[in-house]
């Protein structure tokens, strides 16, 4: 993921004040305009509103409007005088549990709400278990209206407790809990004077300052999208892949290997229109010239030898969780989109799926919408992945289904 | 109330817009490997003229793989036509232009007196579309400018008729985007989807690009008219009443010259427009688009029915 900005994901039960949040956290940090906070006055003041409702300044859409609930994955952008931020606010409505999945396949923190009066609830595990699947790598637990219950540390304590419990479960090896109150302000960006014995952080201090940790430095990925070659007078033989790097760094020099065919040559120069690099590190969109002439195309891997490599395979233990109504079932066949490479791919066996409330597994024969469960893909050819807890973008997949086009599910290789 | 420029001190090192531009570079590419005939949307607006920059980036030494669409109202600057057919010429791109005024004069729109014609783009945008037989349809609109858009993906589908159900949107996860599409069906594509108003102009100072002259400060017959300073024009003149004046303006957007305003402004360089984005108290749209300030839904609606 890219290290200038800062990608957060919220999620919550509807009606934990998820979208209160957001839009306090954008109010008070000065982010929102004149005429976008007086539409949002006007709108309040429509609706017979006491002041403004801060909520309507993230809730777009009109079916959302109209049944006053947060429907699909609304984004963000704020930058404050330390930090670049990209918000994925995600619907707390059961069906749509999906759109977390999305939120947090590229975020760097999750910030998950639960309403004080509430405590944890199924839901809040059900996404307390995506942010970590998904290796989220930083987790806030938002306790909100806090107001509500008297600003009372016990019952706060209480909520950290039972949040901690299903943490360890999953294995969150760390998690920062903070009391706030969305719709009042305490702890949102500035620290409340009503709860002295909160001594952490307020929500936007803590992701002004958090460093999500990349993990260990990963063996270089590069997946090839484009092959460049221009045949023009001035560039007549040239002949260079393009592509991100999508882990580890790629030095001019390297000697690599190109998987699946395992043929080797060494970097000869990564190009940018701005003129060559002697590295390219995770994110960088370059192209990479070779020494020898091979046969490469989009839906290859290139790879830096002596580092460890990757598992070139026709069959994956995965572990997927289902986006659409249909449920899957063994044979169910799919194309599976791996970084530049699609392959027919048919479920061999569905092992198990999550229990959200224990939060382990249990047998299964079929995925239903919103589960998560461990299956056996076959493929028509191999493709070339990490296990997803080692590397977030080589281990990742989409199953799509073939007539609609639809992606039916997110896939992480175990 | 004010954004803020997360660096102040040195304008040009901004690491977080070589991430956008990563990102963007990326998804740009995925359209090349993805589908048989894309097409990008060129209006010669500030991010139209972003996105090819860094599509012409993202295929270099390559030129552009794409041929350039314009959907015009026959209501445009002239500044900007004439910038859009030069760099159309320069990059030796094919520009397909989807004209309005012919949608019009044929019968296959009807104009309304005293509204303007953004609304009617979306007829010929899905007929050039169809006969193009175009299957990705990049542009440039950014996630920040508008609350509907907020919900958009980067990989948009449109079905048969172009329109785009929020309610059944393919989810987008990492970055694997999905273009697949049954025939008839086309995908918008949205490499800026990350971007705000601050980052692009931030990117295009960084970058050294062209931009139309009228995103400059220059001096312009204007009246007050909704809130907004509107130039007069052969499609704009003056209504009863109105006290035409001449002053510094600039644009912000360069969309249809009926409902596009000014605003007062003194900014003659890109570090000046950067400046003053950074500390702008209104955003785009409110400031300069009368179309979409009807309603609240306004834009909703249209993007429904297959509006860019
Ligand atoms: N008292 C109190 N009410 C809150 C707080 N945060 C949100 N609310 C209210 O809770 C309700 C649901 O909030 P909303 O932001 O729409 O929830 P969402 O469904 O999670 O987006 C609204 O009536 C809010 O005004 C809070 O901190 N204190």
């Amino acid at each position: 993921m890219p290290s200038g900005l800062l990608r957060v994901v919220t999620a919550g039960s509807v009606d934990d004040g998820k979208s209160t949040l957001v839009g306090r956290l954008l109010h008070d940090a000065k982010v929102v305009l004149a005429d976008q906070m007086s539409a949002v006055e006007a709108a309040s003041e429509r609706r017979g509103y006491q002041g403004a409702d801060l909520a309507l300044l993230v809730d777009g859409l009109r079916a959302e409007r109209e049944q006053g609930i947060t429907i699909d994955v609304a984004y963000r952008y704020f930058a404050t005088a330390r930090r670049t931020f990209i918000l994925a606010d995600t619907p707390g409505h059961v069906q749509y549990t999906r759109n977390m999945v999305t939120g947090a396949s590229t975020a760097d923190v999750a910030v998950i709400l639960v309403d004080a009066r509430s405590g944890v609830l199924d839901q809040t595990k059900r996404h307390l278990a995506v942010a970590s699947l998904l290796r989220v790598s930083e987790i806030v637990l938002a306790v909100n209206k806090m107001d509500l219950i008297g600003y009372d540390e016990a019952i706060f304590d209480g909520i950290v407790t039972d949040f901690a419990a299903a943490a360890s479960t999953l294995g969150v090896d760390h998690f920062t809990p903070i009391p706030v109150a969305a719709l009042v302000g305490d702890n949102i960006v500035s620290r409340s004077t009503s709860m002295a014995w909160y001594e952490g952080p307020a929500l936007l201090e803590f992701l002004e300052t958090v460093e999500p940790h990349e993990g260990p430095s990963l063996p270089a990925r590069f997946p090839v999208q484009v092959v460049i070659r221009p045949r023009t007078p001035t560039h007549p033989d040239y002949r260079g892949y393009a592509g991100r790097v999508e882990a580890g760094v790629l030095r001019r020099g390297d000697k690599v290997q190109i998987l699946p065919s395992g043929r080797v040559s060494a970097v000869a120069g990564i190009d940018t229109p701005d003129g060559e690099l002697d590295e390219a590190a995770t994110g960088r969109s370059v192209t990479v010239r070779l020494e020898d002439e091979l046969d490469v195309s989009r839906g290859d891997v290139i790879i830096v030898e002596g580092q460890p490599a990757p598992i070139v395979t026709r069959e994956l233990n995965a572990t997927l969780c289902w986006l659409t109504d249909r449920p899957l079932r063994a044979s169910d066949r799919y194309q599976l989109r791996h970084a530049t490479r699609d392959v027919r791919a048919v479920v061999d066996q569905v092992e198990s799926k999550l229990d959200i409330s224990t939060l382990t597994p249990i047998d299964a024969d079929e995925l239903t919408l919103n589960d998560i469960g461990a299956v056996r893909i076959r493929l028509a050819e191999p493709v070339v992945v990490d296990p997803y807890d080692v590397n977030r973008s080589t281990g990742a997949f989409l199953l799509v289904d073939e007539s609609s086009g639809a992606t039916v599910a997110a896939g992480l290789v175990r | 109330m004010t954004a803020v420029l997360p660096t102040t001190s040195d304008s040009l090192q901004r690491g977080w817009l070589t991430d956008l531009e990563d990102e963007a570079i990326h998804i740009i590419r995925e359209v090349f490997g993805q589908f048989e005939r894309p097409v990008l949307l060129f209006s010669g607006g500030k991010d139209s003229i972003v996105m090819a920059h860094l599509a012409m980036k993202a295929f270099w030494p390559s030129r552009l793989p794409f041929p350039l669409m314009h959907v015009d109202t026959g209501h445009n600057f002239a500044e900007v036509i004439e910038y859009r057919d030069r760099k159309a010429a320069e990059w030796g791109a094919r520009l397909v232009v989807a004209s309005v005024q012919e949608a019009i004069d044929s019968g296959r729109v009807t104009e309304h007196e005293g509204q303007t014609r953004n609304p009617l783009q979306t007829i010929p945008l899905l007929d050039a579309i169809t006969s193009n037989k175009f299957d990705a349809v990049l542009g440039g609109a950014r996630r920040d400018e508008e609350k509907a858009r907020a919900k958009e993906r980067v990989f948009s589908v449109r079905d048969d008729f172009g329109q785009w159900d929020p309610r059944n949107q393919r989810p987008e996860l990492w970055d694997l985007y999905n273009g697949r599409h049954r025939t008839g069906e086309h995908v918008r594509i949205f490499p800026l989807s990350n971007w705000t108003e601050l980052d692009i102009w931030a990117y295009i100072e960084r970058e050294g690009i062209e931009v139309p002259s009228i995103y400059y400060a220059h001096q312009r017959e204007v009246v007050d008219r909704d809130g907004m300073l509107l130039a007069i024009t052969e499609f704009t003149p003056p209504r009863e009443g109105e006290t035409v004046r001449r002053q510094s303006v600039r644009y912000r957007t360069v969309g249809d010259a009926t409902c596009t305003g000014a605003v007062a402004s003194t900014a003659s360089t890109l570090a000046d427009i950067v400046r003053e984005t950074a500390a702008s108290t209104i955003s785009e749209r409110g400031a300069t688009r009368a179309d979409d300030r009807a309603s609240e839904a306004a834009m909703e609606d249209r993007k429904r029915q297959g509006y860019f």
